[in-house]
């Protein structure tokens, strides 16, 4: 027990980062709604940016910056990865939505079931045809 | 002499910059991005043998992006190993572009083809980037750029359905990279290092750590799903189904493949041997989950009725294959897993080809629509015939040498229930494809039902027995493929060497 109030009281950061990963793939994999899922999607690399961030941070670090007064910088190699990763994430939430608006041009909605019901009716009319 | 030390990274800056001039020379004139691509792959394909028997002549190729010196700068480091992937790759681009330009003009919109040319080229500029760099986040950014260009090749043609199903890898996809990522993140947490080769010196010391264990658990669930192994397969049979042709033939030659390389330079050349061994039972379970891919992704793919679906669960089923091999982790089975990521993107290009000739005469995707198509389309046919029989692992085809090597392998390793797997696995693959070589030259021996015409079913009786052959820029590279499929299945003495080299690298 004062383990596990330990962990908590020094690597708090850390649970916040599970937490919300497991909020992202929770909204991932259970929400119908196809924006959703894009949300679900970026707070899930959302927290996986702050994993990258928090373990980038030295005690009483500063920027990696000439200074008289300090002399103990943070890591910044992991904030240029995760500048590219943040990159990566807008492309990835741009053509989510790009096909979600084409979806919706298609088929009329944005649910997950009626655009399974939609795509049910196109085979039984190809089959009935 | 200059130029030829820049080579490897010409090999990804010159495809990248074309990929951004090719929109804009596709107002002039439609068959100029068709020229461009179909150039700069066939140099991209020059370039990537030259590096290889480079490889083969000096050793292991160091490139330090800006001068800078690993392990702090990026490095792009070639060996046996990325030296063939890239030939595969490369190779597979320059023919899939020059096959490309009727089907494109049929299945993506007038509108559309410069951007999909453009598209096309950052696909290929991202896998090649993922096999040439010695970087590990470099293996993500690529990862990440070849995987949103395919999302958007996936979408691009005249299907509604192809949006939900690139939306659904889309999903799929961006799990499996940030999985990659978190485990990028562990291990540099761990090492403070990002260079593979440096990752390979220090992480040993490191092997006890959990930190250790827990970014090779993401790194093999991420990977997993980017190569479609089997219960993360999910996102491959519509992506490859609904896609237009050209992008299901590209991408089932060359992206999963390219994700099988990326498994074996982190399991392997990242994590040692001994550590999947010793610390965790990493190559049991993926020994299991790859026999359970090989049987299910075949006996699923019996059971189809559309081609390209056929195809994508028997590619869920090689990729087994693929795995297998190299989890069985004795150099026999390895050199069988690699030249099968040659074989296996020789016969599945060679297949998917001719299901886009098919589909630009016809527009038949089913399997009842084939009746009778030997004597319609008897070369195209043939094809099919030949990579038919390779997909089986019948002699004097590529698909036996693989399958041979693996065999042998798992024997080596004391693993002999593991015949009966790869032998049913062909068995399997018979039945599919013999369903459909009926089909075609023996149509009237069929019962009935099976002749039931499900698209439509008017113009059944108008392409039966009149010879009508898909066009001769179609049909030339998809018989070099064919060919090239009987030539190492006879003669596989070049791919064997280079593969067996990278195998015992990969395992010292």
């Amino acid at each position: 027990m004062a383990d596990i109030i330990h962990i908590i009281q020094t690597k708090y950061y850390y649970l916040v980062v599970i937490f919300l990963m497991m909020i992202g793939l929770y909204a991932t994999i259970s929400s119908r709604n196809l924006i959703k899922k894009v949300i679900g999607i970026n707070i899930f690399q959302i927290s996986v940016f702050l994993f990258y961030i928090a373990m980038s941070k030295v005690k009483h670090g500063t920027a990696p910056i000439l200074w008289d007064k300090s002399h103990v910088y943070d890591n910044p190699l992991p904030h240029v990865l995760i500048l590219t990763a943040i990159v990566v994430s807008v492309s990835t939430t741009a053509v989510a939505l790009a096909l979600i608006i084409n979806i919706h041009k298609e088929y009329g909605t944005i649910e997950e079931d009626m655009i399974l019901e939609k795509q049910k009716l196109d085979i039984d009319r190809s089959n009935t045809a | 002499m200059k130029f030829i030390q820049e080579l490897p990274v010409l090999i990804i800056v010159i495809p990248l910059i074309f990929a951004l001039i090719i929109p804009l020379t596709g107002r002039l004139n439609r068959l100029i991005p068709w020229i461009i691509a179909s150039t700069i792959t066939f140099f991209c394909f020059l370039i990537s043998i030259s590096l290889l028997m480079t490889v083969l002549d000096t050793g292991r190729i160091s490139y330090w992006l800006g001068g800078w010196e690993p392990p702090w700068g990026i490095e792009y480091a070639i060996d046996y190993l990325n030296a063939f992937v890239l030939v595969v790759v490369s190779f597979i681009a320059f023919i899939v572009s020059l096959y490309s330009k009727k089907s494109v003009e049929m299945e993506i919109d007038e509108d559309k083809t410069s951007t999909f040319y453009s598209v096309y080229m950052l696909f290929i500029t991202g896998l090649m980037g993922i096999v040439i760099t010695g970087d590990i986040f470099n293996i993500y950014v690529f990862l990440e750029i070849s995987s949103l260009a395919g999302y958007a090749l996936i979408a691009i043609g005249k299907k509604r359905e192809a949006l939900v199903a690139s939306y659904n890898y889309l999903i799929l996809g961006t799990i499996a990279a940030t999985f990659i990522l978190i485990g990028i993140g562990y291990i540099y947490m761990a090492t403070g290092t990002l260079n593979i080769a440096d990752l390979q010196e220090r992480l040993p010391a490191l092997f006890h750590s959990k930190m250790v264990l827990v970014a090779l658990a993401f790194f093999t669930v991420g990977l997993s799903l980017k190569l479609a192994l089997f219960p993360l397969h999910a996102w491959l049979p519509g992506a490859y189904t609904h896609a237009p042709s050209v992008v299901s033939c590209i991408m089932a030659a060359t992206a999963t493949k390219v994700g099988v390389y990326a498994m074996l330079r982190i399991i392997f050349g990242v994590f040692r041997i001994e550590f999947d061994i010793h610390f965790i039972p990493i190559a049991n379970i993926l020994i299991v989950v790859s026999s359970i891919a090989i049987i299910a992704g075949s006996a699923i793919a019996i059971t189809q009725t559309n081609l390209k679906r056929m195809l994508a669960y028997s590619s869920v089923g090689q990729i087994g294959y693929i795995v297998l091999g190299a989890v069985l982790a004795n150099q026999l089975a390895m050199t069988g897993s690699i030249i099968h990521i040659l074989n296996h993107a020789l016969m599945k290009g060679a297949l998917f080809m001719v299901v886009g000739c098919i589909v630009y005469k016809t527009g038949i995707e089913d399997i009842s629509g084939l009746r009778g198509m030997g004597k319609k389309m008897p070369f195209t046919m043939g094809v099919f015939t030949v990579a038919g029989l390779s997909m089986m692992g019948v002699p004097l085809t590529v698909g036996f040498v693989s399958k041979w090597y693996i065999a042998v392998g798992a024997l080596h390793a004391g693993m002999w229930y593991l015949i009966p797997v790869i032998i049913t696995g062909s068995l399997l693959a018979a039945v599919y494809v013999w369903r459909i070589i009926v089909n075609i030259y023996f149509p009237d021996e069929l019962p009935e039902q099976a002749l039931q015409y499900t698209d439509g079913g008017t113009e059944i009786t108008d392409h039966e027995s009149q010879y009508s052959e898909a066009p001769w820029i179609m049909l030339g590279p998809t018989m070099a493929l064919a060919a090239l499929c009987i030539y190492f299945g006879i003669s596989a003495t070049a791919p064997l060497y280079v593969a067996e080299k990278a195998a015992v690298m990969l395992l010292q």
